[in-house]
């Protein structure tokens, strides 16, 4: 049942992505543009999710349960690391080059383009590849 | 800066920010999770096996959407914006990269920063950084070069 909702979450954030034009490289770019021809409205995007987000965010922090009388699982990390900026950066990179960030490129492939397809597959290397050097740290 | 207002559209977006807004509402408060999407996608593909069922059920959501989407009328056209070789170091470096800085879009940029974090809104600010600094290089400086 509860998973049910992982799907249709899943599906309306997909929706999401698509209506707002996150899920067109083209419009990030020209959001990313700002020293050339910027559009800007990438931005509302966030004041969209942003202000949902917070009035959500407050109001489940006082519930501090989900509405099945679940444990909110929301990670409590606050450190600010040489790491949190090095992989932030990086990604940023990655995300001016395509115009691609997870989400968007997962729904592209939901959409049939096969450059999709190679940018998810290449996500995964990414990520298989830090799984590997995680391990190889331990 | 110039902004190119023929291809501004600001409701659209708006409305779209307010479905992800709602689809995070949905997955906080019916399964206490956090729709962090770099991180659900590591979690089902290389650890966590009690985050698999979900987590799948949420990656075969977003990859389904433009099916639904495309039920209701035409699917919105995409332009990629470089090559294949573009597309898989791009995908390398977000892959990397997110996982190192522990989440992406969704997770810094979206969640945590409705939650106020301030590790989450120095991770935005970085990789909007980093963001802008490559496209004005790829756009602007190399072109030129290249050219």
């Amino acid at each position: 049942m509860k998973s049910l909702f992982a799907l249709i979450s899943g599906v309306i954030f997909g929706l999401g992505l698509i209506v707002s034009g996150m899920a067109n490289p083209q419009k990030v770019i020209g959001f990313l543009d700002v020293f050339g021809d910027w559009d800007p409205s990438l931005a509302l995007v966030m004041v969209g999710a942003i202000g949902v987000g917070i009035v959500v965010f407050t109001y489940a922090g006082k519930r501090a349960k989900t509405f099945l009388g679940d444990d909110l699982q929301i990670t409590k990390q606050t450190v600010i690391d040489k790491k949190l900026v090095f992989g932030s950066l990086i990604f940023g990179v990655g995300w001016g080059v395509a115009g691609f960030c997870p989400g968007p490129g997962l729904v592209s492939l939901g959409m049939g383009y096969f450059e999709g397809f190679i940018f998810v597959i290449a996500m995964i290397a990414g990520m298989l590849i830090f799984q590997l050097i995680q391990k190889e740290r331990r | 800066m110039h902004i190119s207002w023929d291809v501004f559209t600001p409701w659209s977006s708006l409305f779209g920010g307010c479905l992800i807004g709602l689809a995070c509402a949905l997955l906080l408060l019916i399964n206490g999770k956090i729709a962090g999407i770099s991180g659900i996608l590591s979690n089902v593909f290389f650890t966590r096996p009690q985050e698999h069922l979900w987590g799948g059920l949420f990656l075969v959501g977003l990859i389904g959407a433009p099916l639904i989407y495309s039920v209701f009328g035409d699917l919105p056209q995409s332009v990629m914006q470089t090559s294949s070789i573009g597309l898989v170091i791009a995908g390398l470096l977000v892959g990397v990269g997110t996982r190192i800085g522990g989440g992406c879009t969704s997770g810094h940029g979206v969640i945590g920063l409705s939650r106020l974090s301030m590790r989450s809104l120095v991770a935005t600010i970085t990789f909007m950084f980093g963001g802008f600094v490559t496209v004005y290089l790829m756009q602007h400086v190399f072109v030129q070069v290249l050219s």
